[in-house]
């Protein structure tokens, strides 16, 4: 496995738009090969070398292509867009689109992302160890199919409509999120394991929503189905005990699945 | 004195086109029919500072310059800016927007309109599920369920409910009394008084009382007793209601558009007009602001196929607002100069967006003196649309409305000022 290594020079003020720092775009390329790739630079065209120092080797193929990015790319979006294998990792924080439209390979961001985080996701893995903004899993803008494969995993929180749209994959958020996770979802797994502000599922037509923490508000278009113990769902084992809602039936024969733990969630119980 | 009838007023959505002018010289004198907000743009009201010559801030005085010289400057800025926004455009007439597109993308620039911070969560839910409208005449003529959904016409479009709520129309020949009027409003406002039913909502619960309504539409039950403050019964009862309706008009606004959701209540909303058209005729209208921010997004989207928030920046249209909305892209700290245009920003956008707006260079296209042109570099005063010059507005209903011309001026039309821009851009880009 040969790895590129990119050392951030300081970032700009205004971002840079780099789907073009992806193994599928390094693969078989020599360093000032790599350098010369073209990022969007505001209303510009500029080069990766630019804005990077850019040591290693790539491997022949994405596969055996690894990128380290080393620091801090606060204003950096669209990291890994569109890959299709290979790894990313970065230390640092990453703007927005980081692995939107990724098919395949894995990307891991030791830092925060801001929104769109693995927009129109089909497969792969995309795992940040800070927090995400909003939008995380979501579809591109008017789009009725958002993530349709792969696995997203936010170790910290994220914030509004994540899962917006979703209709497959995973999606798994260790910390806490805000409003409306899940809202408009045909499918796929949304797991939350901290706690929820409002609307879990609205208009959801299918699809299963797990949430481990407190939901302080739930919509009155679900129905109540009791409570069921250790679940398992799309090959995932979740332990405990948890009420359980079909909905939302606000949307025409919905068959979706809230699941919220029984634990401090009595109050959204009718 | 010259007397202009049936004369459109450029001030709010509603665009009354009843309007009866007194004109003395280049000067309108007195109004009938316009309602306090509209007649004090006709008659220019006592107070507003007019700048009448274009303005540039040397060592932090704006000092009186030639046309030329403003023009110079403004299409530097544009062509010197990484990233560009040109905000604004719900003021002046469609062919001024029109240009404006193009200056946007000879720019590389992103373009907005007023939208952003007003019914933008409306188009968003638009590309969603879908925009079941109709004509205000239609209002007028048909309406017998009317509901008004966190709005206050009676103090924001003074003229929009006798227009289309008491007025006679040809199958409401009663008026006012033909028709049932909801008030959905967590406060009680003048226009709630006027109303039949005054749903009072829980503030920040409008989705979760139209999730309620659309559950109870299809003859399930609501999960819940009390929903945002309503009991159970109440809704299923105002949905009975509803059900009823020959024709139903949902109009809507700022309450509901930025109360907590935004775009989702909208979404919501307008999925509960499609829900209720299997039981009756219901359609909807937002409530939209500036005479012609309608205008905006019609334009915008016949030119670039979005209606606000486009990136010209790699030279292709590009959208996504969040990203590339006014407010995300000085919050964000991503444009580094603005031009601002028929909108007042500065008294508009919130403190973190105006920090920035003071660091960065503006050029503002502005009859008036205002808090944007208070953190303005470059002031351009243009003629007034539909006072003294025309062009063509487009009501909150899609309705294009041809504004008139009232009295004579010297100064430039929006459409010459962004043209002349338009040419020294090229200009300049070419000489690069």
């Amino acid at each position: 496995m040969n790895e590129v290594v990119l050392t951030p020079k300081e970032q700009p003020y205004v971002p840079i738009e780099t789907s073009t720092i992806k193994p599928d775009d390094f693969a078989n390329k020599s360093i000032d090969e790599i350098k010369d790739l073209e990022v969007w630079y505001g209303n510009t065209s500029s080069k990766i070398g630019d804005f990077f120092d850019v040591e290693g080797e790539s491997g022949p193929t994405p596969a055996e292509t690894n990128i380290l990015i080393d620091g801090d790319v606060y204003n950096t979006k669209r990291i890994g867009q569109g890959m299709t294998d290979g790894k990313i990792t970065v230390n640092g924080n990453v703007n927005m689109y980081v692995g939107a439209e990724m098919e395949g390979g894995i990307i891991t961001v030791n830092g925060n992302a801001d929104s769109w985080a693995g927009q129109d996701m089909r497969g792969g893995e995309l795992i940040i160890n800070g927090n995400a903004r909003d939008y995380v899993g979501s579809s591109y803008r008017g789009d009725w199919r958002g993530m349709t494969g792969g696995i997203i995993t936010i170790k910290g929180n994220a914030q509004n409509e994540v899962a917006e749209y979703m209709l497959g994959g995973k999606l798994i958020i260790q910390g806490d999120v805000r409003h409306m996770p899940g809202v408009h979802m045909n499918g796929g797994l949304l797991v939350i394991e901290g706690n929820v502000i409002s609307r879990p599922g609205g208009e959801m037509k299918n699809g299963t929503i797990v949430i481990k923490g407190i939901v302080s508000e739930f919509l009155p278009g679900f129905e109540y189905h009791g409570i069921e113990k250790d679940l398992n769902i799309q090959g995932e084992s979740i332990k405990g005990s948890f009420y359980k809602f079909k909905g939302d039936f606000s949307e025409k024969g919905p068959d979706g699945t809230v699941y919220v733990a029984v634990a401090g969630n009595n109050h959204i119980v009718p | 004195m010259e007397i202009h009838e049936d004369v459109p007023c450029p001030f709010c959505g509603t665009i009354c086109d009843d309007i009866i002018c007194k004109v003395e010289g280049d000067e309108v004198v007195s109004t009938q029919n316009a309602c306090r907000i509209g007649n004090a743009k006709f008659v220019h009201a006592e107070g507003a500072e007019r700048y009448k010559k274009p303005m540039i801030r040397k060592s932090g005085e704006l000092v009186e310059v030639s046309m030329d010289e403003a023009v110079e400057e403004a299409a530097k800025m544009l062509v010197e800016s990484k990233r560009p926004l040109m905000y604004g455009w719900s003021s002046v007439d469609c062919d001024a927007q029109s240009v404006g597109v193009e200056l946007a993308e000879e720019s590389f620039a992103v373009i907005d309109n007023t939208a952003t911070v007003c019914h933008g969560p409306s188009l968003l839910a638009v590309h969603d599920v879908g925009y079941p409208v109709c004509t205000l005449g239609e209002v007028k003529n048909r309406a017998d369920v009317v509901i008004y959904w966190g709005c206050n016409p009676l103090h924001a479009h003074p003229r929009h409910f006798s227009r289309h709520v008491f007025s006679r129309g040809f199958f409401r020949e009663r008026g006012r009394s033909d028709r049932t009027v909801i008030v959905v409003d967590p406060r009680e406002s003048d226009t709630s008084k006027l109303a039949d039913v005054h749903v009072q909502v829980e503030f920040d619960k409008d989705y979760e009382l139209l999730d309620a309504i659309r559950t109870a539409l299809r003859g399930k039950k609501i999960l819940y007793e009390q929903v945002a403050g309503v009991p159970r019964e109440t809704i299923e009862a105002t949905v009975e209601l509803l059900k009823k309706a020959q024709f139903g008009i949902l109009f809507f606004g700022m309450g509901i558009t930025h109360s907590r959701g935004k775009n989702r209540n909208i979404d919501a909303g307008i999925r509960t007009i499609q829900d209720l058209n299997a039981h009756a005729k219901f359609t909807l209208i937002p409530m939209r602001g500036h005479y012609n921010v309608n205008g905006f997004n019609q334009v915008c989207t016949w030119e670039t196929g979005y209606p606000f928030c486009v990136d010209f920046a790699d030279g292709s249209a590009k959208y996504n607002p969040g990203e590339t909305g006014s407010n995300d892209l000085l919050q964000n700290k991503e444009t580094d100069g603005m031009f601002v245009i028929g909108a007042d920003p500065g008294a508009h956008f919130p403190q973190k967006a105006l920090e920035v707006m003071a660091e960065i260079p503006v050029v503002t296209i502005e009859p008036h003196r205002t808090p944007t042109t208070e953190l303005s570099d470059v002031i351009i005063p243009p003629a007034f649309v539909g006072i003294e010059t025309e062009g063509t507005a487009y009501r909150m209903d899609g309705i294009p409305i041809k504004m008139k011309k009232l009295v004579e001026t010297d100064l430039l039309s929006d459409k010459e000022i962004l043209v002349r821009i338009l040419t020294r851009v090229r200009e300049l880009k070419a000489s690069k």
